[in-house]
């Protein structure tokens, strides 16, 4: 069963070469890399020599128990780490081949490009419009009011938000239920037109309806976006992720498509977990 | 005598808790689980049955026993006094009192030596009756309550129900003791405000009341109401004020958003404390300093400059008031700040933005009703601070807006008001209740207020 699938995996991307569909997203070129990714925090490493690809148009998403260095991972891809005053990192993070470490970086320019949305729902006290508006204020993105309401509303719409919000923007973002909450955070993220997504656990305070309103919203965003996505969940990672890579105690156990490392795992510690024997 | 009818009612509680102990152990036998509550419950009710009678009579026997004796001993002298004014048979009463315990007599005579004897022998009779009373309510609680002791009685319940007596009873002591004092406040100020019409005070420009002997009519009874006005009071209250929120604001405010947001652990540590040192000061100190360092550089550089500084300014005293407030201001954000939630940090940084994008934009309007709320508690701190403005800022009572002249606040002028001998019937002297009340009123506005923007402040993340 399995290989047939694979099979014509291959296939399709040899018949189809260039274009970006579902299928073909196999050999999508790599957005971002990890080359042996060391992070100290303190005296205590948390990852170790951890090589990832992380392909264009696809979801990747990080599994592994908890204090496995998924989120640590994630958190090293836009320097979310740098507010960590104790966080060391050694290795490479490349971001369309430059390194994102580099000091000639510019962090405010790395997080516009790789933007983040956040495990627990965290909208800012202002309106739903100030919400959104908040990245391309700060990024200059829009010359005047009437792009800037544009940039808003776009983004709405593409968090699937703008139907249910559009008559109450002026209304606080913290007035919305959670499900709307966390698609306002990554409307607020889309905002500053970014090209990669990270998300820590977005579903995890969320009940199984907005979970699966966001997991719908991910699918989509992966068009436009490059995404990678931390989660608990076993099945969503299966359902909205085309790659997988499992982390353990800090290593990178195992990484592959998606259907290969839910069905078909190489390493022993993979099939421990996904068939539930611990974390 | 007290103070041994007091202990014995201790020892008593402290019998009467070993007796209650010792008899629910026996009770229970070898099975304590078939004890109700635990037998230290049973002791310390059968201790509070045995003692709280007791105390209550010996704290109502203290309170009213002077009145009582005096009563008494007026009914039996009262052919000494036919023809007293009231305030006379009051110091006949205090001289018999000293005649017979000991204090400054101030004549003696027939009657009063006979209310003597009457005191002492009264007091002596007073005392036995209070320490039978109280012995035999002690016997009686501890008899009643030592026979309701059973396995099942419910003494953790009572023991329960008398801690929260007594947690309502202290918390009473707070909210009376407010009351008393707004009362009494209340009182003395209705007594001025019959001699000087109420607006004349409130909105009366004119302010010296010194000089009331002087406006006062030939007889000493008229008082000139036009010399009460409290508005330059309070012009120099809110220029003083004025200048310390001016200073304090922005040090303070700026100062809580680097040890909140920027400082490292090690300075936080050290420099939170140091500035909170400054809220330990006294404030007689600060008035030294203000008067003495502040004052007379400030009036040098206003000569260096072609200034004319007054020698006791209005901003000297401001500047240091301002610092005294330093860390209302700033241990107040910095908790406020503290308090708004690192996600929304995060989020702002995800977003690009930098550290101070991200608290000019999202941590500051966040913390903003806090911050409101600390610097309203500052200013009325401000405003009822007496020390530095009493030295350093002088007592002419000038409308003016220049903080270089000397101005007066409403304060300065309660103390200058009741220093030295008073008559506690005259205007002047009761202005300072008025005042005092005005003053109570403004800080009272400006507390409830900030209570307000807090509770609204607190809505937003719970």
């Amino acid at each position: 069963m399995m290989k047939s699938n694979l099979a014509a995996v291959e296939n399709a991307s040899t018949s189809e070469m260039g274009t970006v569909s579902d299928i073909s997203s196999v050999v999508s070129p790599i957005k971002m890399q990890g080359k042996d990714v060391n992070v100290f925090y303190g005296a205590k490493q948390a990852l170790f020599d951890v090589n990832l690809d992380i392909r264009k148009n696809q979801v990747t998403a990080l599994i592994g128990p908890s204090g496995c260095g998924k989120s640590t991972f994630l958190r090293c891809l836009n320097r979310m780490n740098d507010t960590i005053d104790i966080c060391r990192v050694q290795g490479d993070i490349l971001l369309d081949g430059e390194d994102v470490y580099n000091p000639q970086i510019d962090v405010v320019e790395l997080r516009a490009r790789v933007g983040m949305v956040f495990q627990k729902p965290n909208p800012f006290p202002k309106s739903i419009f100030e919400n959104v508006a908040y990245g391309p204020r700060i990024h200059g993105l829009a010359r005047n009011r009437s792009e800037l309401e544009e940039i808003v509303a776009k983004s709405l719409q593409r968090a699937g938000l703008f139907e249910e919000v559009k008559d109450r923007l002026d209304e606080p973002g913290t007035g919305l239920s959670g499900g709307q909450q966390q698609r306002l955070c990554i409307a607020r993220a889309i905002a500053v037109s970014p090209e990669v997504i990270l998300m820590d656990e977005p579903c995890s305070a969320l009940d199984p309806i907005a979970t699966a309103r966001v997991e719908e919203l991910i699918d989509e965003l992966r068009r436009k976006y490059t995404i990678v996505i931390v989660t608990h969940s076993m099945q969503q990672a299966a359902r909205v992720s085309q790659r997988t890579a499992f982390f353990h105690l800090g290593q990178l156990v195992e990484e592959g498509n998606t259907d290969d490392i839910f069905t078909n795992p190489k390493d022993q510690r993979t099939l421990d977990y996904i068939t539930g024997r611990f974390g | 005598m007290f103070l041994a009818l007091f202990s014995i009612v201790i020892s008593i509680a402290f019998f009467a808790y070993y007796v209650g102990h010792r008899r629910a152990l026996s009770l229970a036998g070898n099975d304590l689980s078939t004890l109700h509550s635990r037998p230290g419950y049973h002791g310390a009710f059968l201790a509070i049955l045995t003692a709280v009678p007791a105390f209550l009579l010996l704290s109502v026997w203290a309170f009213f026993q002077t009145s009582v004796l005096d009563q008494f001993v007026l009914t039996r002298t009262d052919h000494f006094l036919v023809g007293l004014s009231s305030a006379q048979i009051e110091a006949f009463l205090r001289d018999a009192k000293a005649i017979a315990f000991g204090g400054i007599v101030s004549g003696v005579d027939e009657g009063k030596e006979f209310a003597a004897s009457l005191y002492a022998r009264y007091q002596k009779v007073g005392h036995v009756l209070a320490a039978g009373s109280l012995l035999v309510l002690a016997i009686i609680g501890f008899s009643w309550g030592y026979h309701r002791i059973c396995a099942s009685a419910r003494t953790r319940h009572f023991v329960e129900r008398s801690m929260m007596v007594l947690l309502v009873a202290c918390s009473a002591v707070a909210v009376l003791t407010t009351i008393g004092i707004v009362l009494s406040l209340i009182f003395e100020s209705l007594m001025f405000f019959r001699k000087v019409p109420v607006l004349d005070f409130v909105f009366g420009t004119h302010w010296s009341p010194q000089s009331a002997f002087e406006g006062a009519g030939a007889d000493g009874t008229q008082t000139n109401t036009k010399i009460f006005g409290a508005i330059p009071l309070l012009a120099g209250t809110f220029l003083i004020t004025s200048i310390a929120i001016l200073v304090a604001a922005p040090v303070g405010l700026l100062s809580a958003i680097y040890l909140s947001d920027y400082a490292s652990k090690p300075v936080r540590a050290s420099a939170k404390p140091v500035l909170e040192i400054l809220a330990g000061i006294p404030t007689v100190v600060y008035g030294f300093f203000a008067a003495l360092v502040v004052a007379p550089t400030i009036r040098g550089w206003g000569e260096g400059l072609g200034l004319s500084v007054s020698s006791e300014s209005a901003l000297a005293a401001g500047l240091v008031m301002g610092i005294m407030i330093i860390p209302f201001v700033s241990s107040l954000s910095d908790d406020v700040i503290n308090a708004v939630p690192q996600s929304l940090r995060d989020g702002s940084a995800g977003l690009g933005a930098t550290k101070s994008e991200t608290i000019r934009r999202v941590v500051l309007p966040a913390a903003l009703p806090g911050i409101v709320s600390a610097l309203i508690l500052a200013i009325s701190r401000a405003i009822g601070e007496t020390m530095i403005v009493v030295m350093a800022a002088g007592l002419a009572a000038n409308i003016t807006a220049n903080p270089l002249e000397a101005v007066t606040t409403v304060t300065v002028q309660i103390v200058t008001l009741l220093v030295g001998d008073q008559e506690f019937d005259s205007a002047k002297t009761l202005a300072a209740f008025a005042l005092g009340l005005l003053l109570f009123c403004i800080t009272l506005a400006l507390n409830v207020f900030a209570l307000r923007v807090v509770r609204k402040y607190r809505e937003q993340y719970d």
